[in-house]
């Protein structure tokens, strides 16, 4: 009995003993959960796919991001990531006040179409007052106007093995030795045909500032802000992620977040 | 067993009662572990906007919040600084500024108390709703399970009694006279009440409210916790609750006798007090 009680002794000791041990070490303990390409943190990242999965039926194809009275715009759209596109192209178009800028719609669509900033002004249009999340935590309200995409993609006519809209963006958001990285994002194609979705070309009643991604952005209204791409040029159709970038379907899912981006 | 040499005599010990069922044992570690997680995980999280605020917005040109933690440029150098409901302190060391004195990381919360140690939200947000989703299992099994074998209503809900015995109950405390019987005391019952269906309930449902996504499923969420900035406030506020909760739990579980409550915690067997009536079931 006595021979017992001192190895169940032992045995809390030697537990309360290691539980400290690891409290007291710190957490770089853990940093290995940093590491991209870990087998545990790939484990955990399946958390995020649980959350898609779980969230998807819950939310639905078609409620609505809440849209706020417009006194709630308290004041100006903070802008954030890359404000200030440096390629020539960009800067070309922009010295022309994106006169000659065109959308296109390519990929799996019947027929590939472009659109001037006066042809996606010229069709109808829908404003709505509603909260940015920025995953760093941060919120701000404010108006946006533009042209639903999903009316823009039924002029392209989709094709029925298309899963996915990849966004191409104008800013070299980092810069590396190989080259520039460029931003790109992708959906599915519920969020690209929410009615909330928007090709968005105005902001606060005012033409849509560089700082907030001129001449067009995109607003997914149910996602955080690294899913409302900016300086947005080619909206790509396709079946699979993996070509683009690092196969994670988004630049900032490529450093790591998840692609959902509904939390 | 041998013969007891005391017998006769008023017993040594109390009985050794059985008063954690697998599922309590279970569920509690894994409760634990989780919430080191998520709190690490959430301080990370935090670190990538520092500041709290009251309303549906962060404010950027009007002023909203409750809590910044941030470092500030000084004629003697760069200090850490949290303002909290307007008063501000100087944090350096802990808050805003930590680390070496040569090379100061300039994090809100420093990297000792974050996963990973060093600047990375994507990681932490890997990390936070991993365990989150473990954690609200753990809760949901746990809730199920302690409707049907009694716990909840045997040990968790106050009842009149409970109620009637709080003031006797805190008089104990505050004399450090802690009886272990075979059923928990007043504030003990009130303590956990408030853990499980409070502080549980709230972290789970302003987390639910800062995600985009829900708030278009369960718009009643923005209503109830009045905004997404205020649900992520009050999240930080339940974590600081909970944290001060863990702090107290492991202060009366060496108060009460370690051995014994940890022993509790993994075999299910507890020494409860001396003069605890012996039933059937009980260990000598």
């Amino acid at each position: 009995m006595s021979g017992l009680i001192l190895n169940r002794r032992r045995f809390l000791a030697g537990s309360a003993a290691a539980g400290s041990s690891v409290i007291l070490a710190g957490c770089d303990q853990f940093d290995f959960l940093g590491q991209r390409d870990n087998p545990v943190r790939n484990f955990m990242e399946q958390a995020n796919v649980l959350t898609y999965e779980a969230q998807k039926p819950l939310i639905g194809q078609q409620s609505l991001a809440r849209e706020f009275s417009s006194s709630e715009i308290r004041q100006g759209m903070k802008p954030n990531g890359s404000t200030n596109p440096t390629t020539p192209e960009y800067m070309f178009l922009q010295a022309q006040n994106f006169e000659p800028y065109r959308l296109t719609i390519k990929g799996m669509v019947d027929r590939e179409v472009s659109f001037s900033l006066d042809e996606l002004r010229n069709m109808p249009a829908r404003s709505q007052i509603t909260r940015h999340d920025c995953v760093e935590g941060w919120s701000c309200i404010a108006k946006w106007t533009g042209t639903q995409l999903g009316a823009v993609l039924d002029q392209a006519g989709v094709r029925p093995e298309a899963r996915f809209c990849v966004y191409h963006c104008y800013d070299n958001i980092q810069r590396t030795l190989a080259g520039d990285i460029f931003y790109y994002e992708s959906s599915d194609l519920i969020d690209a045909y929410h009615p909330q979705t928007i090709l968005a070309y105005g902001l606060n009643d005012q033409v849509l500032p560089v700082a907030n991604g001129a001449p067009v952005r995109l607003r997914i209204e149910r996602a955080l802000g690294y899913k409302q791409p900016k300086f947005l040029h080619t909206i790509e159709l396709v079946d699979s992620l993996a070509r683009f970038g690092q196969g994670k379907g988004g630049y900032w899912e490529d450093n790591g977040y998840d692609w959902y981006g509904g939390i | 067993m041998s013969e007891r040499a005391d017998e006769g005599l008023p017993a040594a010990k109390g009985p050794l009662i059985y008063r954690q069922s697998i599922w309590t044992r279970v569920t509690h570690w894994l409760w634990a572990i989780c919430l080191f997680f998520l709190l690490l995980s959430g301080l990370q999280i935090f670190n990538a906007h520092p500041a709290l605020y009251i309303g549906q917005q962060s404010g950027f040109e009007f002023d909203n919040a409750v809590l910044e933690i941030g470092a500030i440029n000084t004629p003697e150098g760069p200090r850490g600084q949290t303002t909290i409901f307007g008063q501000t302190y100087d944090t350096t060391g802990w808050l805003g500024m930590s680390g070496p004195a040569a090379q100061p990381s300039f994090t809100a919360f420093p990297g000792a108390v974050t996963i990973p140690s060093f600047r990375d939200l994507a990681t932490g947000r890997v990390v936070h709703f991993f365990f989150g989703w473990i954690f609200v299992g753990t809760m949901l099994v746990w809730f199920v399970v302690s409707f049907i074998n009694g716990h909840l209503r045997r040990d968790i809900i106050p009842m009149g009694h409970d109620i009637k015995g709080l003031p006797e109950d805190i008089g104990n405390h505050l004399r450090f006279q802690l009886r272990h019987g075979r059923s928990y005391k007043p504030l003990q019952k009130l303590s956990y009440f408030t853990v499980f269906f409070i502080l549980f309930p709230l972290v789970v449902l302003t987390g639910l409210t800062m995600s985009p996504s829900l708030n278009a499923a369960w718009p009643f969420l923005l209503d109830l916790f009045g905004g997404r900035q205020t649900a992520r406030t009050i999240h930080f506020g339940a974590m600081v609750l909970l944290v001060l909760f863990f702090v107290v739990h492991v202060v009366m579980v060496v108060l009460a006798g370690p051995f014994n409550e940890l022993r509790s915690m993994i075999t299910g067997w507890y020494r409860a007090a001396r003069d605890t009536p012996r039933l059937k079931g009980d260990k000598p």
